[in-house]
């Protein structure tokens, strides 16, 4: 391999630095240009949460928010994160912060069983609600489909989406009253 | 499943882009939304030395409305032309096409050039493209071409452009506001690539009869196949039963005959083709009587 | 015993950690100083390895160690059978590395360590391996044909096992039956695919002398005892630990997968932690799979539809090795007569050799296979006979008063096939209810007009459950209040810290979320087995139950004495331990626990207010007296069952077909169960929801597709279709509770059985959808494409079928 040099071109890398956010924290690295995104996040910054179950792009458990949006960890390089601001399971509740409504949701409704690829739907969850606040069962399983779960059979996280859609619904009502009081 | 070693570099401005690619020739590959080449560093299907990235490329990220055409710019997410507020009230048809792309969280990064470049012969856009005649603008160092769909897709992944090249827009030209539209696919799960698909606009004459029509199919052969017997066939009737019968009789043919894979021989191919060609026509001729 | 918690839908104490992305799978441990593996695999099927070339791999920076067959020494052995049986003649297990021979695409050949698992995946590309291929097996068709060829050259026939058993004498039945009826069913491989591919860390420890495996395993102890075995070292200087595990569904059951002996040879030769996880790609050709089987099975009936007689002759494709035995066939031999009162049945089953990757029990375990076989008879006879077929399967049950049953056979476990309980009538009368049964043709009819096809199909079985050997538990009151509890099982997902913790609470008076129940790791309990056979709730769960109850005992004699009251006197509730009418005078577990160790030095609140509580003053004598022979509030239980507990249920579906496309989705399922007492009403309705999906992709999506050189097709997630939340329909689940005698608290398992009968259900209503056309259903899985070949065969070849009994209504079509 040939590293290609000239003056008026940007220089080709094998190794590349990166800053972004992730979970409302700053983080810079260097990192190998090969690096794919789920690997730095569980690897180098250690939040575990974003599991790997197909490396293709099928399986969703991988699935994180990319400046809000829904998306394969494991279909970036992680030097195609630089700049952007993340948000993985870690950044919806901490072990001191109560459960997330989605989450309290999946807990009520029984909504996961050996639990890996539980992070992948509660993030494509959060991205379905706010495009469907109180979406329809078929909009839910439709919404679910870029997600496989091999434990539960689908039928209690519907229920559990449906629950979390009430949940926050209820705080958004609540949150605008309390602001409206303001 | 660890891509194998590369140099990477995403550049800012197109020049730079097309400058790195004029150096590193077919040892290079060009990532845009990643969501076909990823997967496949991933297993080491593909090996480049080099991965400009061009999703940096400020300049082609645009969804511009034209007199003619909606022009996409190469880095525009599926996501985002789905969710454009032109592209819902002006390209329906795009959008129902779109839908049927894998996953949100596929589209959310995926491009709508990309997948025209990567030219699977079971996707979507690259049968829309063909069906209204779309174009595919190229930029090399040595300036610009505009490509006609009908002449980009030449084989199983495989297209004209050259290693040097960069698309840089997709042009779909607008439908008549008197057409109707449709696309339909056979998937064995929501969100897989098509077992066979096909995209049809139809244009009705104010008597009600059929002006002209466009139909192109995909999953059925090498490439993206547009119809033109079938579209020849429906001019002048009112695409009754009859009609869509013989056109669903015709579309057999257009599968390749040895398009065989674990989830359809061709023979079930040919009945799923007929079977969408039945389908979309009616939906089209419907959506555009609704219309009238 | 109080039964506040056993039975109630409590919420499970797993979730809010796994919420939150802190549960502890095996990729989440990231040692200090840690180098990770890859495994090169082999491209063919069948070879010999004529030469390997390691060197520039091991030139490669970053790269420590590569490894093939010649450099394991001693550690070169086949791995153990886990399961002899008599029948089992011609036993086969792998080499951690293969030596002279590849005998799947898969098998592994060299074992790599690297800084990175990148580095260590550009290793493999530099290994040059020289293989000549040799003939494949890729099918049981080959396998068993005259002039195969052999994939153990030194096995005639590939017959690996040839297992005969038999009641009654079904040979006379069938001679002289009214109706005998003879055809070919046939399943294919499908596979576990646990969202969590396998993974092991393995570390040595140089000051301690201890080996540490964290290992996505479904048996902690048995690969603990073996590594023990295998390294020459004590049993307790090897800990095993499977943290939480994504799933398993018995693909993890299977011991000792080469990556288990080969990732802590290289810790103990490196001195570093060393990490393998085991990629998708490699999960698909390297982890044992399932369901591949050919039947000829011939049955005889009388006019009234009573089922006579039954002989199943199958071949059974264990793929190239045998390490988990003949179990899947045997469970398929024993678990054919189902619900009926099967008088004479013979079966014959021949374990062939294929150059495939080999093959373990997947969820349902050779059970969806003969249910699929018993199922198809039930249909044919109605269909024969012009009954309902639902009649035909009430003819034929054990009555409730018949039971135990004794089918005849040996069981998996060695012991009797011996039904201990049911009611298989009940569960048939509460499907019809909920599919609306009696309506359903008239709604078929009506579909039919508009050119719609509808079909009803159901699937009866019983499951054996709850085997034996054993299981065992150690519960503990800690000075906190809590409740320790351990047991040698572990949790891919069945929520046993939830519902250990329920049995545990209703004992000690405390709430579920007051038990911490820590499952497979060796060092928090040193005996058991593993959790496979729907067997984990059950076993170690009475174990759990019966160390409660001790513990319980200990608590009342120890509170009698401080209270100055009788044992019998004494309540636990609400976390506390008071006589009988006098709350109000009340210790908790947690001090209860303090005094039960008489220590002269004592911490926390619990231990400073005891002080005021005016307890009775310490006895004279030892601090210890012989009656209470140790410290503590704690005690082990083990349960071994006489034989496995027989859970049944039937499930029934309404479908339509689209015989223009072959593509079929789901318009109602309901599944009745029985796994007698529940311990959790959500985690069993949630096992059911589980196998009922992994049933209908195992039916009609996922498929392994093998070409003729045995290289897998269907080798990724785009082409092996785990269904998604939008194939999969809302599924209503009803239970029946017929308590099984043989423990005490009358479970059955629960954890396989949804999955079971839906080969035979699908099959059932595709036959009911296209009876126009007069379709039989004789293979699984299905996919459209097959379906609609199978309704163009019908449609050209109408005349000839077999199964012209009525008039065809069938619509006429054009035949291409």
């Amino acid at each position: 391999m040939v590293t290609i040099k000239q003056t008026s071109m940007p220089a080709l890398h094998d190794m590349c630095s990166l800053s972004l956010t992730v979970n409302g924290q700053h983080y810079e690295r260097r990192v190998p240009a090969r690096l794919l995104l789920s690997d730095f996040l569980r690897h180098e910054l250690h939040l575990t949460g974003t599991h790997v179950g197909c490396e293709h792009g099928v399986c969703g458990c991988c699935t994180i928010l990319l400046n809000g949006e829904a998306v394969r960890s494991c279909l970036m390089l992680a030097v195609q994160a630089d700049g952007m601001d993340l948000t993985t399971i870690e950044g919806f509740a901490s072990s001191q912060e109560p459960l997330h409504p989605i989450q309290q949701a999946f807990q009520e409704k029984h909504a996961l069983q050996c639990g890996f690829c539980t992070p992948g739907i509660i993030v494509s969850v959060h991205a379905l609600l706010r495009e469907h606040p109180m979406p329809t069962e078929e909009e839910i399983r439709h919404g679910l489909s870029g997600n496989l779960c091999r434990c539960t059979g689908y039928q209690n996280i519907v229920a559990a989406v449906k629950c979390a859609a009430v949940y926050l619904a209820d705080q958004e009502t609540t949150h605008s009253r309390n602001e409206n009081n303001k | 499943m660890k891509p194998p070693q590369f140099q990477y570099c995403a550049p800012g401005v197109l020049d730079e882009a097309l400058g790195l690619l004029d150096q590193c020739g077919t040892d290079a590959k060009i990532l845009a939304g990643g969501q076909s080449l990823i997967p496949l560093l991933n297993v080491r299907l593909v090996a480049p030395l080099y991965l400009v990235d061009i999703n940096r490329v400020a300049a082609l990220d645009y969804i511009d409305a034209r007199e003619n055409h909606l022009a996409v710019g190469a880095i525009v997410r599926q996501r985002s032309v789905e969710q454009s507020p032109v592209v819902r009230q002006r390209h329906p048809l795009l959008i129902e096409a779109i839908t049927y792309i894998g996953h949100m969280q596929i589209r959310n990064r995926g491009t709508l050039a990309g997948s025209i470049v990567h030219a699977d012969p079971a996707a979507e856009l690259p049968a829309l493209l063909c069906c209204l005649d779309g174009e595919i603008v190229a930029r090399s160092s040595t300036g610009e071409r505009i490509i006609k769909a009908e002449q980009f897709f030449t084989d199983y992944l495989t297209t004209t452009l050259d290693a040097r090249e960069i698309v840089t827009e997709i042009r779909l030209p607008w439908l008549p506001p008197q057409a109707g539209w449709a696309c339909i696919e056979f998937t064995r799960r929501a969100g897989d690539y098509a077992l066979a698909g096909a995209i049809a606009v139809v244009v009705p004459t104010p008597a009600g009869t059929c002006q002209s029509a466009r139909i192109s199919y995909f999953g059925i052969a090498a490439t993206p196949v547009r119809g033109y017997e079938i579209e020849q066939m429906l001019i002048g009737t009112t695409l009754d039963d009859a009609i869509l019968q013989a056109a669903a009789h015709a579309a057999e043919s257009l599968v390749q005959d040895d398009l065989s894979d674990i989830h359809a021989t061709s023979t079930y191919r040919r009945a799923l083709t007929a079977e969408a060609t039945r389908r979309v026509l009616r939906t089209a001729w419907q959506r555009c009587q609704n219309r009238s | 015993m109080a039964t506040r918690w056993f039975g109630a839908p409590v919420q499970r104490n797993e979730d809010p950690r796994l919420l939150r992305g802190q549960g502890l799978y095996v990729d989440d441990i990231d040692l200090p100083g840690m180098l990770h593996a890859a495994v090169l695999r082999s491209p063919y099927a069948h070879a010999k390895i004529v030469r390997i070339d390691t060197q520039a791999a091991s030139n490669l920076p970053g790269v420590h160690l590569v490894l093939t067959a010649t450099d394991l020494g001693e550690v070169l052995e086949p791995s153990p059978l886990l399961i002899p049986h008599p029948a089992l003649t011609h036993p086969r297990t792998q080499l951690p590395l293969a030596l002279h021979e590849v005998r799947y695409v898969g098998e592994a050949v060299a074992f790599v360590v690297a800084d990175s698992r990148y580095l260590a995946e550009d290793a493999l590309e530099l290994i040059d391996v020289a293989y000549e291929p040799l003939p494949v097996v890729h099918s049981l068709a080959t396998a068993s044909a005259p002039d195969a060829p052999l994939v153990h050259e030194d096995v005639q026939g590939n017959v690996a096992a040839h297992l005969l058993q038999s009641v009654g004498n079904p040979d006379e039945v069938l001679a002289n039956a009214p109706h005998v009826i003879r055809e070919t069913l046939q399943m294919e491989r499908g596979a576990a695919m646990p969202m969590e591919c396998r993974g092991i860390v393995a570390r040595w420890d140089h000051y301690e002398q201890m080996l540490t495996c964290w290992i996505s395993t479904q048996a902690p102890i048995p690969i603990r005892n073996g590594l023990a075995a295998i390294f020459h070292l004590p049993e307790h200087k090897v800990r095993v630990i499977a943290p939480d595990v994504g799933g398993g569904f018995g693909a993890k059951i299977m011991l000792f997968y080469p990556e288990e002996i080969l990732t802590p040879f290289a810790t103990m030769r490196l001195g570093r932690p060393v990490k393998w996880i085991e990629d998708r790609r490699e999960n698909f050709i390297s982890t044992n799979q399932e369901r591949g089987q050919l039947h000829e099975v011939e049955y005889a009936f009388d006019d009234q539809g009573v089922l006579l007689a039954v002989r199943d002759v199958f071949l059974h494709d264990t793929g190239a090795y045998t390490p988990y035995g003949i179990i899947v066939p045997i469970i398929t031999s024993c678990s054919l007569p189902g619900p009926y009162r099967l008088k004479h049945y013979a079966s014959d089953c021949q374990a062939l050799y294929t150059n495939k990757v080999p093959v373990s029990p997947y969820r349902g375990a050779g059970r969806p296979h003969a249910v699929f076989v018993m199922e198809r008879i039930m249909d044919r006879i109605a269909l024969e006979l012009q009954m309902d077929r639902l009649e035909v399967r009430a003819r034929n049950f054990i009555r409730p008063d018949e039971f135990p049953w004794d089918v005849g056979l040996v069981y998996q476990d060695g012991g009797p096939t011996r039904y201990d309980s049911g009611n298989y009538q009940a569960a048939l009368d509460k499907l019809k209810l909920a599919l609306d049964y009696d309506t359903f043709a008239t709604r078929q009819a009506e579909a039919r007009v508009q050119g719609r096809y509808l079909g009803l199909g159901i699937g009866y079985y019983v499951e054996g459950t709850s085997i034996g050997p054993y299981e065992g538990a150690h519960v503990r009151v800690e000075p906190d209040g809590r409740v320790f509890v351990a047991t040698g099982v572990t949790s891919q997902g069945q929520s046993h810290q939830t519902v250990f913790a329920q049995i545990v609470a209703d004992q000690l008076g405390i709430e579920p979320q007051a038990v911490l129940v820590a499952t497979g790791d060796t060092q928090a309990f040193n005996w058991g087995v593993g959790t496979f056979a729907s067997r984990a709730a059950t076993v170690a769960g009475s174990a759990v139950h019966l160390a409660a109850v001790k513990v319980r005992k200990k608590i009342q004699a120890l509170a009698a004495e401080l209270f100055e009251a009788s044992a019998e006197d004494i309540e636990l509730a609400e976390g506390k331990v008071f006589v009988k009418g006098a709350p109000q005078r009340a210790l908790t577990l947690g001090q209860l626990a303090i005094k039960a160790n008489p220590l002269r030095y004592t911490y926390g609140e619990s231990a400073r207010t005891l002080a005021a509580m005016n307890l009775a003053a310490a006895r004279p004598g030892p601090a210890l007296p012989p009656e209470r022979d140790a410290p503590g509030l704690e005690a082990d239980g083990f349960y071994s069952p006489p034989h496995g507990s027989f859970a049944s249920g039937v499930h029934g579906a309404i479908i339509e077909v689209d015989p223009a496309t072959g593509m079929v989705s789901f318009i109602k399922y309901v599944a009745v169960h029985d796994c007698g007492h529940l311990i959790n009403p959500l985690v069993v309705e949630g096992q059911v929801h589980g196998g009922v999906a992994q049933g209908i992709g195992g039916a009609f999506f996922e498929r392994l597709v093998y070409d003729d050189t045995a290289q897998l097709l269907s080798s990724t997630f785009m082409d092996y279709l785990i269904p998604t939340a939008a194939e999969i329909p809302d599924i209503t689940v009803e239970h029946i509770e017929t308590p099984s005698p043989l423990n005490p608290l009358g479970m059955k398992g629960v954890g396989e059985a949804g999955v079971i009968p839906v080969a035979a259900l699908f099959a059932s209503a595709l036959d009911d959808a296209l009876s126009p056309w007069h379709i039989r259903i004789r293979e699984m899985p299905l996919h459209p494409c097959r379906l609609h070949e199978l309704l163009q065969e019908a449609r050209c070849h109408k005349a000839v079928l077999p199964l012209a009994t009525e008039k065809p209504g069938a619509p006429t079509e054009n035949c291409h």
